[in-house]
């Protein structure tokens, strides 16, 4: 007997092919569950409407770095070449009318602001760096990177039934159906 | 949006219109097994003899070239690099153009040819991205030291010096130093985010160790979830937009560094574009230097096809000719201009005691790829090779034609000098071509050289509808076949 608690995290299945794994998500999309993930090798397209996903909203974030980004380098030049110490080369203005000499580097700052916010904007939405995680203690879910496709359904969704649950995946054709536990 | 899955349109009514047959990106039907196995075969066995053959020259030729050369001029001082003159700086400005343009191929693959929607590009990219990392890092080397005091190259960042006194903002030099910095940071995100569920297959092979732990914390833990996989491919996207017009901005301001100043020869509008395309030009021809190798030292022909080193050449081709027009047309608006300046710039390129240079150029990177409007030549993979070399070649002696030879006949008889670089200048250049080989080689053994996930999202069961082919009679079905069997037959 092992004397550490555990804690189920969810149910694992593995499905033939992505096609299967599509059809899949759709019902257990119109099964209601909410706390799921369908693991594959590679990104299936379409499958976030299967899911019932909405668009990422990664865009807006990176739309409000991009603006911080030009803002910051039109305050950068403005602020050193025209109030702090304007100096004269090669009889360009030292005002308002020296704009268009920023341009090159108010846009080389829109998309170098943009780039991070695209890298730490996505970080925190898919909640990485995670090094561990309970699925990671499946023994079949190494292929989630090779070429097998999973369903994962969590414990914490309200739907979900040791028996129901479990029966659900095997209907939608669901193989090597496995609980998964994290160490408590 | 969110549920709207069962109401695509019907494609199946009306006239149908024939469609040329999709030549294959991954040939023999290979599993994804077979692709995850190869590819992450080249890191997880003994790597071949040929591999230590190439790397250790490589590395020792870096060792000398860049480490020594550079140690050397640090602690004696710019004269060993022969900064007497304005013309002796053409050298080091030469070789930071050379190889900021090899590095624009891999941007272009990974970025332009993502939003283009071009699939083929999934099994070069990766190596084209490490490409451009890698030739960003040996062509910084050439203006952070050509500086002079090393130690103050953060001069060049926008912090004020002892007087007080803010960079130029309005100099192309000081555009540069943003351009260059932003393309370097936004590549190195771009490869890593792309590698990051490359990594994650490696780890998940790994035997527990060090190994594991390392690949672990470069894979950030990633799983696969398609809650995951919906964000990521949408910051890829970003991404790819974002490179987009910053490989065009970033050769554009490094031609600027020579189109904003009023010297006959530089002072053009065709510069910016002219520069875009010959950068791609250069980067396409390192991309198959080094990957026709590659490919077959590790047997990856399944995954890089003839068909992806066709496309390529192609693209050579292209922008070849349109580095040809620019040569041509740059002559022509030298003679249309009626300044004597100008028409004596040329002429002294052309019939000047560089001669030399301008012939190798036009030879190298005009005429030697014509020779890929020709199929066979397009399949022979030694023609492939030795045009891919000429074209480095050309390329490089592109810049040296335009940097040396204008700043050698200057407005003032004093600066006119004939140019030759010091010894330690070649030597650091050679360093150079060392270290990136090194880099690549070394990527080549620790990181997947090809995108696994992307390379399996080519194969056709990789379409979640794949199955539904027999119910739709819309494509892939034999009815379509022998439909477009007919129309040929009836156009022929």
């Amino acid at each position: 007997m092992s004397t550490t608690r555990k804690r189920v995290y969810g149910y694992l299945a593995e499905f033939k092919s992505a096609s299967a794994l599509y059809k899949a998500a759709e019902k257990v999309r119109d099964a209601g569950f909410r706390k799921w993930d369908c693991y594959t090798p590679y990104p299936v397209h379409g499958l976030d409407a299967a899911m019932g996903m909405k668009r990422s909203i990664l865009p807006w974030f990176v739309f409000f770095g991009g603006v911080t980004g030009c803002a910051t380098a039109f305050a950068l030049a403005y602020s050193t070449q025209v109030l702090i110490y304007p100096t004269v080369v090669q009889a360009k203005p030292t005002n308002i009318f020296t704009i268009p000499a920023f341009f090159p580097i108010m846009f080389e700052l829109t998309i170098l602001f943009s780039g991070f916010t695209v890298l730490f904007g996505l970080l925190g939405l898919i909640q990485l760096p995670r090094l561990n995680h309970p699925l990671f203690a499946s023994k079949q879910f190494h292929r989630a990177t090779d070429d097998g496709f999973f369903i994962a359904i969590e414990a914490r969704d309200a739907k979900f039934g040791p028996d129901s649950t479990r029966n659900l995946l095997a209907e939608i054709g669901g193989e090597n159906i496995e609980l998964v536990e994290e160490e408590d | 949006m969110a549920s709207s899955t069962e109401h695509a349109p019907h494609t199946d009514t009306g006239i149908k219109l024939p469609v040329l047959k999709r030549e294959k990106l991954i040939l023999n039907e290979r599993s994804y097994h077979w692709i995850t196995d190869r590819i992450c075969g080249i890191i997880e066995n003994r790597q071949p003899f040929l591999w230590w053959l190439l790397f250790i020259p490589c590395s020792l030729i870096a060792l000398i070239g860049v480490g020594g050369g550079l140690s050397y001029l640090v602690s004696t001082g710019v004269g060993v690099w022969g900064m007497s003159n304005r013309v002796f700086w053409g050298w080091d400005i030469t070789n930071f153009v050379f190889w900021i343009g090899i590095g624009h191929a891999g941007t272009l693959i990974s970025a332009v040819l993502f939003l283009t929607r071009q699939n083929w590009r999934t099994s070069i990219n990766r190596a084209a991205e490490a490409m451009t990392i890698f030739a960003v890092i040996c062509a910084g080397i050439f203006p952070a030291f050509h500086v002079g005091r090393v130690w103050f190259a953060w001069f060049l960042a926008p912090i004020p010096n002892a007087n007080a006194i803010w960079q130029n903002f309005k100099s192309p030099l000081l555009w540069d130093v943003f351009a260059v910095s932003t393309y370097f940071t936004i590549s190195l995100i771009f490869w890593f985010l792309g590698m990051v569920p490359d990594l994650a297959t490696i780890r998940d092979r790994c035997k527990p160790g060090l190994r594991k732990v390392l690949y672990g914390i470069f894979a950030l833990g990633w799983r696969g979830g398609n809650r995951q996989w919906s964000h990521y491919e949408m910051a890829y996207l970003l991404l790819a937009a974002l490179s987009t017009p910053l490989v065009l901005s970033v050769h554009s301001v490094v031609s600027f560094d020579f189109a904003t100043s009023v010297v006959p020869g530089w002072h053009t509008t065709i510069f910016p574009p002219y520069f875009v395309a010959g950068a791609i030009f250069g980067g396409f021809a390192m991309v198959l230097t080094i990957m026709v190798p590659a490919r077959f030292i590790y047997g990856l022909q399944d995954l890089i096809t003839m068909k992806h080193i066709d496309n390529m050449a192609k693209i050579i081709l292209l922008t070849g000719t349109i580095v040809g027009y620019a040569y041509l047309m740059e002559l022509f608006v030298a003679f249309y201009s009626g300044a004597i300046y100008e028409i004596d710039a040329f002429k002294f390129r052309i019939a000047g005691p560089y001669w030399w240079a301008y012939a190798a150029m036009m030879s190298l990177n005009v005429l030697s790829p014509q020779v890929f409007w020709f199929k066979a030549c397009r399949e022979n993979l030694w023609v492939v090779m030795i045009v891919a070399m000429c074209v480095n070649v050309g390329m490089w002696f592109e810049r040296f034609v335009i940097i040396v030879t204008t700043l050698a006949r200057m407005f003032l008889p004093g600066d006119w000098k004939t140019y030759s670089p010091s010894y330690v200048e070649m030597m650091t250049f050679v360093g150079t071509i060392g270290l990136f080989l090194t880099l690549f080689l070394l990527f080549l053994r620790f990181l997947p050289c090809i995108n696994i996930a992307e390379v399996k999202w080519t194969k056709l069961e990789s379409d979640p509808h794949f199955d539904d082919n027999e119910s739709h009679p819309d494509h892939g079905t034999e009815e379509i076949a022998s439909y477009q069997k007919e129309f040929v037959e009836s156009k022929s």
